[in-house]
């Protein structure tokens, strides 16, 4: 990955034109002068430090990739830095509360859907912002909406049954 | 992958957009969803100088329908709006049928119909679904506003007839003069793949007779495919098991399938016509008719 980040640093040669951005993540307004031609996923990696957003394909297909961008799931290989200038990105690192894990993090620990955990920050991103749109999800749906998100280890039976685990914990949480 | 350096541009208006694109001169390219552009600047199968990303310009991100029932699709309106439309649910069979088939969930949250229509990729999936259905865009210039038919906008493979100035402001589905119906199916080896074979109807019935038919083929051309035979031989009448075979025909005849990785030429001819028969035998008034 070094070398990506040497090629397109985040602190760019003087010559270059960049763009001052000011980006909202995981709920912090972080600042960056930055070459246009930089990723968000590479930002977010290489500028914020922020290595739970992956890259795997690099292509679009993987969908390791995806953080929240105003609540909607994304691929940050594809998007531009500069175009989440004044949005919100929400990364992994931001699902978790000071004290307890998301209730997608705590499903997927419960019911083992992870397996190496290369793509499991993209799945429970993608999984928390279909939960909103539709909290009593079918499997036939959770498997709909994950059909983004490669994986090479799980076969996704756990990941699906770790999101429907969420669903429910989430509509208990609702319900309290 | 990085892309080659560019000038970025975030204009806020219309307008602003056009001039900068005209300043570009031919070597500024419009950034819509990106889905299909960002990839390509990344394997720098286009390094434009410039970017014009047209996501901040207000009130482009729109679907809608006129009182006479023309749909309107605003130039940031994405894939999964129009996934999610209870109105196309309700009222436009083919459309709704393509929306969910659109690569995959993600990439439909950013991807846009009129950004997929100036892409003219032969396998994208919208164009032929406009074709079906007799749409055309709005592109406005320097000069003003013209329509552009869809089956006229694309001029080969990654080409359309837009000049450099020209922004594409929505993709418009005019009023149906009967009862809508019709369908999009596409057979693709997974999730988010292309189509090997996509196939898009649309019909208007009158009286129990088609009064207007469309029939867009996906990925087996250079260009979509226009089959203006087939969707011919459904005209005047009812439709019939046997009309229905006749289109079916037809339209395999129009496709110009090569043999790649997803399957023979003839293995996709079949698939094309297969296609038509089930679309055409969904149609509810075409029940039973066909058997
Ligand atoms: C993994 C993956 C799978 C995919 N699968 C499919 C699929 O199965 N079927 C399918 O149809 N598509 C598929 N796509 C492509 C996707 O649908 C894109 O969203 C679409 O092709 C382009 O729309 P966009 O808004 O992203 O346009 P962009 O990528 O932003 O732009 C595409 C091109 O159109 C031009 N353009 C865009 N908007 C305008 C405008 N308003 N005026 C003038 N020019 C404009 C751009 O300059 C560029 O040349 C897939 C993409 C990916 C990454
Ligand atoms: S790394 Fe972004 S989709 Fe694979
Ligand atoms: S757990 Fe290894 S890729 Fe999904």
């Amino acid at each position: 990955m070094s070398s990506l980040f040497a090629e397109v640093p985040p602190e760019p040669a003087s010559d270059v034109p960049v763009r001052r951005v000011t980006i909202n993540v995981n709920g912090e307004a972080r600042t960056a002068v930055i070459e246009p031609r930089l990723l968000l996923a590479h930002l977010l990696r290489q500028g914020f430090g922020l290595t739970g957003t992956h890259t795997g394909c690099d292509t679009t297909n993987c969908g390791v990739c995806t953080v929240l961008f105003d609540g909607t799931p994304i691929k940050s290989c594809t998007m531009l830095a500069v175009q989440a200038d004044g949005h919100n990105i929400l990364t992994v690192e931001g699902l978790a509360g000071a004290s307890e894990l998301h209730p997608v993090q705590e499903a997927f620990k419960d019911e083992h859907g992870l397996q190496c955990g290369f793509c499991t920050p993209g799945m429970m991103l993608t999984a928390k912002a279909f939960l909103e749109t539709n909290p009593d999800p079918t499997e036939d749906e959770v498997r709909w909406a994950l059909s983004g998100n490669l994986c090479r280890c799980t076969g996704y039976q756990n990941i699906v049954k770790s999101v429907l685990a969420a669903a429910e914990k989430l509509r208990g949480q609702a319900g309290n | 992958m990085y892309p080659s350096r560019f000038r970025y541009e975030a204009p806020r208006s219309v307008e602003e957009a056009i001039a900068l694109l005209h300043q570009g001169g031919g070597e500024a390219k419009v950034l819509a969803g990106g889905q299909s552009l960002v990839p390509m600047l990344k394997l720098r199968f286009a390094s434009p100088e410039m970017l014009v990303d047209i996501n901040n310009l207000p009130g482009l991100d729109y679907l809608r329908v006129d009182a006479d029932g023309t749909i309107r699709i605003g130039a940031l309106c994405r894939h999964a709006d129009l996934e999610k439309s209870t109105l196309l649910a309700a009222h436009q069979p083919t459309m709704a049928a393509a929306a969910p088939l659109v690569a995959d969930p993600i990439v439909r949250n950013r991807g846009t119909l009129v950004g997929s229509l100036c892409h003219a990729d032969p396998q994208g999936d919208w164009a032929s679904v406009m074709i079906a259905l007799g749409g055309h865009i709005v592109a406005q210039g320097p000069k003003g506003r013209r329509k552009i038919a869809v089956a006229d906008l694309m001029k080969g493979p990654f080409q359309t007839v837009l000049a450099y100035d020209e922004l594409a402001i929505e993709a418009v589905v005019p009023a149906p003069k009967g009862v809508a119906g019709g369908g999009y199916l596409k057979l693709e080896r997974r999730v988010g793949d292309f189509a090997t074979v996509g196939v898009a109807i649309a019909i208007e019935t009158s009286a129990g007779s088609v009064i207007r038919a469309g029939i867009g083929l996906t990925g087996v051309g250079g260009s979509t495919i226009n089959a203006v035979d087939a969707a011919g031989a459904l005209l005047g009448g009812p439709l019939t098991a046997d009309t229905i075979a006749r289109a079916s025909e037809l339209a395999a005849q129009a496709a110009q399938p090569r043999s790649d990785h997803r399957g023979s030429a003839t293995y996709k001819r079949h698939i094309v016509s297969t296609f038509v028969t089930r679309i055409l035998t969904s149609v509810p008034d075409s029940k039973g008719k066909a058997a």
